[in-house]
């Protein structure tokens, strides 16, 4: 049934007045992919998964989901077979957990027997029959998640679902959407950070001002941008003298040394050291965080327009 | 048409939720049983049904009242739910825009009926409890067409202001919009219509040309249905004196109603496909 749960754009493209909210942007998410969008606040997230959901109508190019036009009215019966979880959703404080997801169930036209499951799924079946005005931020959040998975869909998109979670229930978010993952669902979610993913996503889309700035699973990412290792030695001063002599590019202050290597020469170059036979007092090797990563592919690309 | 039905259940259950439905039916009921308390004490030795009296009254206190509860209840449909973002939500489900048009308006049609039905219900039924002719020979017909026109007339407000949620970008916006509304129907209309007979002196101006500008207001049929509904409230109301040539009639004035219910609510499901979410 999966075969044909894949999202494909081409050169889609969105103006919100001069701004081009989405620009141009190719991408083929594959059934039974993860799939991430990253971006920062108004990179395009948004309007993208609004086009892809059919929500607002493209202003250039192309959008097939499940091989058809998310417009067009046979689209409408298709419906069923997504869920999908807004940023920011704001439940009517006066149903109760169980009235909500019983009136989205209802719309999907799926049974109401499994909702006790999906309550139990997100840990929200002991407040399942309060009204929602009782629940805390994150479990309004865990309610909308829960919303999503009614069905059983075969895609799901998620806007932004970890933003505002502790780590914990982040964790529990990302062990719930591989379970589906591993049902065959293909997935798109969205993000702000890429230090909000998680292992389990496949591929990684960065957006920035509209445009795709990079593509491929976040180790790729890391290894293309070619940040540099930091590695910082702490050594009596003259080894750190000695240091300074065999390497270029480090730094020292008083009683420490920063120098910077490519990630993959990290063993060659701490060999070296070894080599040398010279007392250290410690050394502390730095790789680049996903942040530095992240920072980098939009801060280049957004560099580049202006 | 499963699909519209689950949204007006849900509408229903949040009016009763909400207390809205008690709320807007006390109000009816307290506002209409004292209007009619008050209308009927002159009437005492008259030849005119008291419960024709009340239609009278009544039909008065519709005109204010139930544009402003319907425009008040469907101001907020579609622009608070898109700023809460349940809108969106909404239409990602195998539902048409349409259908959700129609559910609300259904769900919030079902709330204003049960309120109309109550609040004069009980007003009509306490005066003709109390009146010294009897129970059976009252202007029950009167009654029954004053109670269908004002859900008529609620039915037209609520079109109208799914017209102005559907096109807001803001909820204020909107509530603005539908109390400027609310206030040239009701109110400037009429006033303005009474201004220029006034300056015309009747030269320019006759009988027909007034009848077909008050055709134009939903209000005003509503008005000169119920005013001429029977010879009682039209001799009560002071609208005896119209000619036969200028009387028109209650079906033609039913249909007026109908079309201002048809027109904004094709218009509402029109605006709200266009919008952009």
């Amino acid at each position: 049934m999966n075969s044909d749960s894949n999202i494909v754009l081409t050169s889609l493209s969105k103006k919100y007045g001069n701004i081009k909210a989405v620009d141009a942007i190719d991408l083929t998410v594959q059934a039974g992919e993860c799939f991430a969008l990253v971006g920062h606040n108004g990179a395009g997230k948004s309007t993208l998964i609004k086009m892809v959901l059919g929500l607002t109508p493209p202003g250039g190019g192309q959008v097939r989901v499940m091989g058809q036009d998310p417009l067009s009215p046979a689209f409408n019966r298709m419906r069923r077979n997504i869920g999908f979880l807004p940023e920011q959703v704001l439940f009517q404080n006066n149903m109760t957990g169980r009235e909500t997801l019983e009136f989205y169930t209802r719309l999907k036209g799926a049974s109401c027997n499994g909702i006790d499951d999906l309550f139990r799924q997100v840990d929200l079946l002991a407040a399942a029959n309060n009204r929602i005005s009782t629940y805390s931020k994150g479990m309004r959040q865990r309610l909308g998640l829960a919303q999503a998975l009614i069905g059983k869909p075969a895609l799901l998109i998620l806007d932004e679902p970890t933003s505002g979670l502790d780590p914990a229930s982040r964790r529990n978010v990302y062990a719930l959407l591989n379970e589906r993952k591993l049902a065959g669902a293909t997935i798109l979610i969205s993000s702000h950070a890429l230090t909000e993913l998680d292992d389990r996503i496949d591929r990684v889309a960065i957006l920035n001002r509209g445009k795709l700035a990079a593509l491929g699973s976040i180790a790729a990412l890391c290894r293309n941008m070619g940040l540099p290792s930091e590695i910082k030695i702490y050594a009596p001063a003259e080894s750190l003298h000695v240091v300074a002599q065999h390497f270029k590019d480090s730094s020292f202050t008083d009683g420490a040394g920063q120098i910077s290597c490519a990630t993959y020469n990290k063993v060659v170059f701490l060999t070296k050291l070894m080599a040398l036979n010279i007392p250290l007092a410690d050394i502390e090797v730095k790789d680049p965080s996903l942040e530095q990563v992240f920072l980098a592919y939009t801060g280049i690309r957004g560099k580049a327009d202006e | 048409m499963n699909k519209i039905w689950i949204l007006v259940t849900k509408e229903a259950r949040d009016g009763f939720r909400n207390r809205w439905v008690i709320m807007i039916t006390l109000v009816m009921t307290v506002l209409s049983l004292g209007i009619s308390v008050l209308g009927s004490t002159p009437t005492g030795t008259t030849s005119v049904s008291p419960l024709a009296v009340t239609v009278v009254s009544l039909s008065s206190l519709s005109i204010f009242f139930i544009p402003l509860i319907a425009l008040l209840l469907a101001y907020d449909s579609v622009v608070g739910e898109a700023e809460r973002g349940t809108l969106t939500l909404l239409l990602t489900h195998p539902i048409s825009r349409t259908q959700v048009i129609l559910g609300k308006f259904i769900g919030h049609l079902f709330l204003l009926t049960i309120a109309i039905v109550i609040g004069y219900g009980v007003a009509g039924l306490a005066v003709s409890f109390s009146a010294e002719e009897g129970f059976a020979v009252q202007e029950w017909n009167s009654f029954l067409k004053l109670l269908l026109s004002s859900v008529l007339l609620g039915a037209v407000f609520l079109s109208i202001g799914y017209v102005i949620s559907s096109a807001a970008r803001e909820r204020a916006v909107a509530a603005a919009v539908a109390i400027g509304i609310w206030l040239v129907f009701v109110l400037l209309y009429d006033m303005g219509l009474l201004a220029l007979l006034a300056s015309d002196g009747g030269h320019v101006i006759n009988g027909s040309v007034v009848k077909w500008l008050m055709l134009f207001n939903p209000t005003d049929s509503y008005r000169m249905y119920n005013l001429t509904s029977s010879n009682d409230t039209a001799l009560l109301s002071g609208m005896a004196w119209l000619s036969a040539a200028n009387r028109v009639s209650g079906m033609s004035l039913i249909l007026i109603l109908v079309l201002w219910i048809i027109a904004p609510l094709t218009a509402a499901c029109a605006v709200f496909k266009r919008r952009q979410l």
